[in-house]
């Protein structure tokens, strides 16, 4: 089924009834994956305005070279002025090649503390800056609660804040799986014990969820006793997230650590090169085991707090800053190409002459791409992000 | 008093059974308020409370006496391990030289396993850390002291797996939070100032005139002591990180060159350094306050300015009500406590005493959702009271798995506090399985962590006289139920671990 003929049979379906509500029937048969750098990621080096000379002068020692076929340490031409990390080589510069792949410079949220936790959260809740910020309601958990039939999970050992709120979401870090030692008796035993707690159904739902968990990586676990090589760290993770969206789940939410780089940040190697290596391999084999047919219905997001100080720091890493890069990408992405508004990178361009501006709010970006994911009404996506324009960049 | 009317609401029976004769019948108040105030309800702190009194024994809480040593066997422990026995200024110059010769070997083969063994012996270091830390919350009877330090610790939280943080954790919790856990606010700030894990882990060993990193100086506002949105500015983290110039860590015995005029300026103290060479000695208005360039007086005034802000009052309270009582603790207990920390200078103790001492604690007992350290820690203390484990690694890797690792937060805002960030159902699900672990046996935690040792038989006693004598009483139907069903003991210790009363204190 390609996208408008599920849109032809949602349209036939509609108005369906589901648990007793009316639904407008929104397109649910989509994989949608948010993925969250935390720590701030150096943006600037990562998606580089490479045409740019105040780019190199602001960074004597992390610079990335102008694209250069024959220097394998140079920056992968993106546009006339953008170029990609050399780190991202063989995972993202294939996607940004076939157009799966759309860069948006100067997101984030209008949120200026450049604190990690407050940022992160504010990105999380997706709320309205002003007035009282409600933590048990997370604008993930907001978007599952219109998407009738979607199946969200959290890959991730504590439940985030975006997906608190309303029923209770599973979570599960998939680092270290092993098979169960509670038996289904026992199991059984224990959902009795919460049957009238507030716990209950999240009780019931760790069963469940331990159980397909367990079944999707037993498959694995087989491969690699026949010799297959086995990924490790966020890519054998993001593989493992990528066999249970093909299968068991449709909205799913990863975070990825150690995006901090005060001191000593590397360049076109080095620890942030590291880190990104590590990121691309993961999510181009989150894509690769989707599959074709699964990847053209997915979208992946990913976002991070705060861009950093567009200048380096005395210790050649950056500090916290404002604006960041947000990528999309998925089959049906229409992507090749660097998305929403810009300003010059120039010392006069720069937030507070410290970071990039914001020019494209998260809630409007995220909002534009899970509406046309979704077919989401006006009304519907109101709920996700309350007070907040979809900005439509044309990225579906 | 209030607390006294009542001792006499519920008579449990446990006085016959697991106390001394004179000792005061166990009230279900006292029994969530020991669960609330310790690691955990154990037979022995269940029996100590019946002995003391409970407002005599609180108040022996929040203020304890030399005399309150750890049981000879588990100190006999903690004394073996070489973490403890070196101080750590050696420690960590003896690592740097075990790396730097590990790295100059040439025969590629010796170097890497000169490189592992250097390795391992920095694990090993974290890892004695965490063993002092576990036995001490499983059996010292300074018990608030101990929840206290953990919690300051995850409030001024440093991650081990940076730089070379685990050779120093040990220390910094042993020596900059624990002595001060109960004591001044203000002593517990420049204690973690001055300790090289904070300046290492935070970056401000890197801050020096013409380099800023405002690392530090942001966290300490944000996280420390006023709270993110207290109304400092940008510039005000920019003026703090000057101010903090020159501190930082120094291996060398022997100080910088300096010029005549900063001879005196230099500061020392073991590895901390204040350096005046990388200082900016210029004036700076913080926060309102014109401090003028002078030296390691400026971080003084600083940190003065900090400790006293109502605002700061205010943050810590906040946290350590959530700690205590769970989420979202009433509005007006905070403020009274908050009063109490301005009134005292700070005492930590004379806080903890107003939030023990109200309506609204009392009020909280038994409903807040344990986190995975109080859930795995309480579970071993009810399962073997008094008898000492011989290796914690079991508890190291339950809380690793639930994602509260000892010294193992990635970011400096520490572990979560509140229910949500524990309570999914992916949380839940691997805590049944470590229930099982805990409920089945010995779990390993009677093998000693030595190769060719063998694990000494120790069963679980969970089904004890505290059981029957009083928490038999506060299991809902749901739970006698299930816990009637089960198989065999094993099973039935897996299904109480597992139910909702154990999850809460």
């Amino acid at each position: 089924m390609n996208r408008r003929q599920i849109l032809a049979a949602v349209a036939a379906a509609a108005p369906s009834l589901v648990a007793g509500r009316l639904w407008a029937a929104p397109n649910t048969d989509q994989r949608l994956l948010l993925v969250f750098l935390r720590g701030g990621y150096d943006a600037a080096n990562v998606v580089i305005p490479t045409s740019s000379d105040f780019y190199y002068q602001a960074r004597p020692t992390l610079h990335i070279a102008c694209p250069n076929p024959e220097d394998p340490n140079a920056a992968l031409t993106l546009d006339a002025d953008w170029s990609l990390h050399p780190a991202l080589k063989d995972s993202i510069y294939p996607l940004w090649q076939k157009g799966q792949i759309a860069f948006v410079p100067f997101a984030g949220p209008d949120d200026m503390s450049r604190s990690h936790f407050e940022t992160q959260d504010t990105i999380e809740l997706g709320q309205q800056l002003q007035g009282p910020r409600d933590y048990g309601s997370g604008f993930m958990s907001r978007l599952y609660s219109q998407l009738a039939g979607a199946r969200p999970i959290a890959f991730t050992d504590q439940l985030p804040i975006t997906f608190r709120g309303g029923a209770p979401i599973p979570n599960f870090g998939l680092a270290g799986i092993g098979k169960p030692g509670v038996d289904d008796r026992q199991a059984k035993l224990i959902e009795n014990m919460y049957r009238s707690e507030d716990l209950g159904a999240s009780v019931s739902q760790g069963f469940a969820v331990r159980d397909e968990v367990y079944r999707s990586i037993s498959a694995e676990m087989l491969a690699a006793n026949r010799g297959a090589v086995s990924a490790k760290g966020f890519e054998l993770s993001a593989r493992r997230m990528g066999r249970l969206m093909k299968a068991d789940y449709t909205l799913g939410f990863v975070d990825v650590g150690g995006w901090d780089t005060h001191v000593n940040e590397g360049a076109a190697n080095g620890y942030l090169a590291g880190r990104l290596g590590e990121l691309g391999r993961g999510l181009a084999g989150y894509a690769d085991e989707l599959g074709p047919d699964v990847w053209a219905r997915a979208t992946v997001i990913v976002v991070s707090e705060f861009g950093r100080t567009f200048r380096e720091n005395g210790d050649r890493g950056t500090d916290h800053g404002h604006g960041s890069v947000y990528w999309v990408l998925g089959g049906a992405v229409k992507g090749g190409r660097i998305v929403g508004a810009q300003a010059p990178v120039t010392q006069v361009g720069l937030n507070q002459n410290r970071d990039y501006p914001v020019l494209t709010d998260y809630r409007s970006l995220i909002g534009g791409v899970v509406r046309r994911a979704y077919d989401l009404t006006p009304a519907r996506l109101d709920q996700v992000f309350p007070g907040s324009a979809p900005k439509d960049l044309g990225l579906i | 008093m209030r607390r006294t009317a009542l001792l006499s609401a519920i008579f449990l029976g446990v006085a016959s059974q697991a106390a001394p004769v004179d000792a005061a019948p166990l009230t279900a108040h006292d029994l969530a308020l020991v669960n609330r105030i310790t690691w955990g309800a154990s037979p022995s702190a269940v029996a100590d409370i019946q002995k003391r009194g409970a407002e005599p024994w609180l108040s022996r809480q929040l203020h304890p006496a030399p005399t309150d040593q750890l049981p000879p066997e588990a100190q006999a422990e903690i004394d073996a391990l070489p973490v403890g026995r070196m101080p750590l200024a050696a420690l960590v110059v003896q690592m740097d030289a075990q790396n730097k010769a590990a790295n100059q070997i040439t025969d590629p083969d010796q170097k890497k396993a000169a490189q592992q063994a250097y390795n391992q012996a920095f694990n090993d270091l974290a890892r004695q850390a965490a063993t002092r830390s576990l036995l001490r919350d499983l059996y010292s009877p300074e018990q608030l002291k101990e929840q206290m330090t953990w919690f300051w610790f995850n409030h001024f939280s440093v991650f081990q797996g940076k730089r070379d943080i685990r050779a120093m954790v040990g220390d910094y919790e042993d020596q900059a939070i624990r002595p001060h856990a109960l004591g001044r606010f203000r002593d517990l700030l420049e204690a973690t100032l001055r300790h090289p894990a904070m300046l290492r882990y935070l970056d401000n060993d890197q801050n020096a005139v013409g380099h800023i990193n405002e690392n530090y100086a942001r966290e300490i506002m944000e996280l420390h002591t006023l709270g993110v949105g207290a109304g400092y500015t940008q510039k005000d983290v920019q003026e703090l990180a000057r101010i903090l110039t020159g501190v930082g860590v120094d291996l060398s015995p022997n100080p910088p060159n300096l010029k005549p005029a900063y001879l005196g300026l230099y500061v020392r103290e073991g590895l901390f350094e204040f350096n005046p060479n990388r200082h900016d000695f210029g004036d700076k208005v913080f926060l309102g306050h014109t401090i003028r360039g002078s030296g390691f007086g400026e971080v003084e005034q600083a940190l003065d300015i900090l400790a006293r802000d109502p605002a700061t009052a205010r943050h810590v309270s906040l946290q350590l009500a959530t700690y205590f009582m769970g989420d979202d603790p009433p509005a007006p207990l905070v403020a009274r406590m908050s009063d109490a920390f301005r009134r005292s200078d700070g005492d930590i103790a004379q806080v903890l005493g107003v939030l023990f001492h109200s309506l609204e604690f009392d009020a909280s007992l038994g409903h807040k959702f344990k986190d995975p350290a109080h859930y795995a820690v309480s579970a071993v203390r009810l399962a073997y009271d008094d008898r000492v484990i011989l290796n914690t690694g079991p508890i190291q890797g339950w809380l690793n798995r639930l994602a509260e690792g000892l010294y193992n937060h990635e970011t400096p805002d520490g572990y979560s506090m509140v229910a949500a960030a524990w309570d999914g159902p992916g949380q839940l699900a691997t805590r049944f399985e470590i229930a099982r672990q805990i409920g089945s046996g010995s779990a390993g935690l009677f093998r000693p962590d030595i190769k060719g040792a063998v694990d000494q038989p120790a069963f679980p006693q969970i089904q004890n006289a505290l059981y029957f004598g009083g928490l038999s009483q506060t299991l809902g139907a749901p739970t006698r139920v299930a816990l009637s069903q089960a198989a065999s003991p094993q099973d039935w210790n897996t299904l109480f671990l597992s139910s909702p009363e154990f999850m809460r204190r």
